[in-house]
């Protein structure tokens, strides 16, 4: 099998699994308890918090874990939602082509009488600063851009947007999951008051992920219980997950200039590849972008088709965007950079990760090669 | 080996039918369909999605094969070529049948397309329904449990469609099938059939209409076969050819809708009597032969899903077919199919006018 889906999940890394593996067995304590037990448990989660700060430069108090991007998108919007109430600003500027569990959370919020901008990609899949800044209102309380795109894979120029949000009062949430343990991220640096990551898209566990929030912001609690997470997130906290994802980034950070210049290495392999075909397109811009996602619009096929025939060559790929029950949808992403129709309809995401190698890569542009000269033929 | 798509709705037929090509030796690629969203049909948002139940329902029938599944997205085209057909046709005063559309647009083209490109031979389906092939062509023949038949909404099927078909249930009974299923342990073994038109699950064919075009529509005359005013009426899309109940009238004898015009917003009532015709006629019409036989023929005639078939003599003609029953038919209801039969075969079938 050749796994090229590491923006759907990637495999829990050595690393991970060996710091987990002792929080199912020798400290199974809750970490809320005062005994020897719990406190083992809540040290445990307390190191991997000071860890986690130093890899991604900000305080150990600013880190809320959740169960994942999705909770932590939700928690940043819902918190920037609760200070615009207080502060009588109910506007919000987002990207069209973030997120399902932002845009659906702005949908909410849309409802309940905040108004959303959300700004159009140009046609390489980046949002523009002087765009952003163009749609601030003095009623804006927050601009939420992701900082690599889930679909396409390009990078936003969050740290550029910081300024100009820095400079109105405006809160800035990025939702990094796509980039945290791929290129380096660093929450000062990038000024973001709110950013979002997930453990398993960098080979951690899944059901863990974190939102940091800047000194000075309580982030809103989506569940009422107990005084977890400082009073933002109830519930026992998920001790293995917690240690797993900080040492998953710990290993990701600690090699990343290696790290990027191979997957880098091998998603150009594709891209130069997958281009020689005859009407395929790489989507969004060849340079800003995370090193392991590309994705292509392939004219004349259908991606259902496509990824059903990779499938059984073992070749694991994705669209991009899927309904509950699995069936492709037609993506916002590509929708709100104006691509639509025939181009649209034979969309493929290939994501690599450090573990392809290439000759995986080689066997890759092989097969989509074959399948879409097939499909572009007619068999029927 | 030879592959065969299989279309899996979620129901029992369509689970033994995976399991029945399986035992004879086909790799199968079980296929599940999206054909709408929930908001599209106004689909209960109160109680769990149904559509993804049945997905599910399929998967875990599919996990159990241990064959490759699929949902595929055909939202889209069922929307224009089902659902769009469906509400013109009620517009316009017309009895439609979506099923029908479903399986000529959707499920034998569409997917079978999907299934060439995927590499398979033919697809299958669980539908009741026989083909079998005699001097080089292929016949279309009913069930052998005649309650649950299927013929009916099959007979748009071509030559070309024949070959490339499986019906792995058209020898058996639903009884049979759902004790294969019980056998084997589908979950689904004791599921209801489903009986409503999949995008109206609860019936209600006017208010999905309203819900979906967003129109209205006005009340008018109830006449009598004279054009004398009998009453009001709710709205034409309320209303089909043959209906007696819910008029709302009370008359000597009971009274039935005879006939719909949307041109005067106006509906005829009439007696039984008023809707008998000892003839009729059919456009689009598919034969199954693949040609068009020269002269007219003694047949069987179906105007309705699970009608009994009626002697007749059907005759070509340059629009369809013209049909001469033996005894006089009830409630010819334009916009329905027509199927005609030879001893439960298929030979023809087409939309009455």
């Amino acid at each position: 099998m050749i796994y090229a889906d590491h923006a759907a999940t990637t495999a829990l890394s050595k690393a991970a699994l060996t710091a987990m593996l002792p929080y199912f067995t020798e400290y199974y304590g809750n970490p809320s308890s005062t005994h020897a037990a719990g406190t083992a448990v809540s040290r445990g989660i307390l190191a991997a918090r000071e860890q986690l700060a130093l890899l991604l430069n900000c305080a150990p108090r600013e880190i809320y874990f959740t169960s994942g991007g999705s909770e932590a998108n939700n928690q940043a919007l819902r918190t920037v939602a609760a200070i615009g109430k207080q502060t009588q600003r109910q506007h919000i500027v987002c990207s069209a082509f973030e997120h399902p569990s932002v845009l659906r959370t702005l949908d909410e919020l849309q409802d309940t009488g905040f108004s959303v901008t959300r700004l159009a990609p140009n046609q390489d899949g980046l949002i523009s600063a002087a765009d952003v800044q163009a749609a601030m209102r003095p009623d804006t309380v927050a601009v939420s851009v992701m900082l690599a795109n889930n679909e396409i894979g390009t990078l936003q120029p969050i740290a550029e947007i910081a300024v100009g949000c820095r400079a109105r009062g405006i809160l800035l949430h990025t939702d990094a999951v796509q980039a945290v343990g791929h290129i380096p991220v660093s929450v000062r640096g990038l000024q973001a008051d709110l950013l979002s990551l997930s453990a398993h898209k960098f080979n951690g566990p899944t059901g863990t992920g974190a939102l940091i929030a800047r000194r000075g912001i309580q982030p809103y609690s989506l569940i009422r219980g107990g005084g977890q997470e400082r009073g933002s997130r109830a519930g026992t906290e998920h001790a293995a997950g917690i240690v797993g994802m900080a040492a998953a980034l710990q290993e990701k950070n600690s090699d990343m200039p290696k790290h990027i210049a191979v997957v880098t290495a091998l998603r150009e392999q594709l891209i130069s590849g997958l281009l020689e075909l005859p009407q395929v397109m790489l989507t969004g811009s060849p340079n800003a972008r995370v090193p392991g996602i590309a994705h292509f619009c392939i004219q004349g096929v259908e991606s259902e088709t496509v990824l059903a025939l990779l499938d059984e060559r073992g070749i694991c790929a994705s669209a991009g965007s899927a309904c509950a029950a699995g069936a492709l949808e037609p993506s916002h992403v590509l929708r709100s950079m104006g691509i639509s129709g025939a181009w649209a309809q034979g969309a493929l995401r290939l994501s690599l990760g450090a573990d392809n190698t290439p000759e995986e890569v080689r066997q890759i542009i092989l097969a989509v090669s074959e399948i879409v000269t097939r499909l572009r033929k007619g068999t029927v | 080996m030879k592959k065969v798509l299989v279309a899996m709705s979620g129901g029992v037929d369509s689970s033994v039918a995976a399991w029945l090509m399986q035992q004879q030796g086909y790799t199968c690629v079980g296929v599940t369909m999206k054909l709408y969203e929930n908001e599209t049909v106004g689909y209960c948002r109160s109680r769990t999605c149904c559509s993804l139940d049945d997905i599910e329902d399929a998967k875990s029938v599919a996990a159990k094969l241990g064959i490759a599944y699929h949902v595929f997205q055909f939202a889209a085209d069922f929307e224009t070529q089902v659902i769009g057909r469906f509400v013109a046709a009620y517009e316009s005063g017309m009895t439609p049948n979506p099923c029908i559309d479903c399986n000529r647009y959707l499920k034998f083209d569409r997917l079978y397309h999907r299934a060439r490109e995927l590499g398979c031979d033919s697809i299958a389906t669980g539908h009741y329904a026989r083909i079998t092939q005699q001097d080089g062509v292929f016949q279309l023949h009913a069930a052998r449990d005649a309650d649950k038949d299927q013929s009916y909404v099959l007979y748009s099927l071509t030559q070309q469609q024949l070959a490339h078909t499986e019906f792995p249930l058209g020898n058996l009974t639903k009884n049979e099938v759902r004790r294969i299923a019980e056998e084997q342990g589908f979950l689904n073994a004791h599921k209801r059939d489903s009986e409503d038109i999949c995008f109206v699950p609860d019936g209600d064919y006017a208010a999905f209409l309203e819900r979906y075009t967003g129109r209205t529509y006005p009340p008018g005359l109830f006449v009598d076969a004279q054009g004398n005013k009998l009453g009001q009426h709710q709205g034409l899309i309320r209303y089909t050819v043959g209906q007696r109940r819910g008029l709302g009238i009370v008359g000597s004898e009971p009274l039935y809708v005879s006939r719909i015009e949307p041109e005067t917003n106006t509906i005829t009532l009439g007696g039984k009597a008023a809707l008998l015709r000892t003839s009729c006629t059919a456009r689009q019409v598919n034969w199954l032969a693949g040609r068009i036989p020269e002269a007219p023929f003694a047949a069987q005639v179906r105007i309705r899903y699970h009608a009994a078939p009626c002697p007749a003599v059907v005759t070509p003609t340059a629009e369809g077919i013209h049909i001469a029953a033996q005894s006089p038919l009830s409630a010819v209801a334009p916009g329905q199919a027509v199927v005609v039969y030879q001893d439960g075969q298929v030979i023809c079938g087409g939309t009455l006018n």
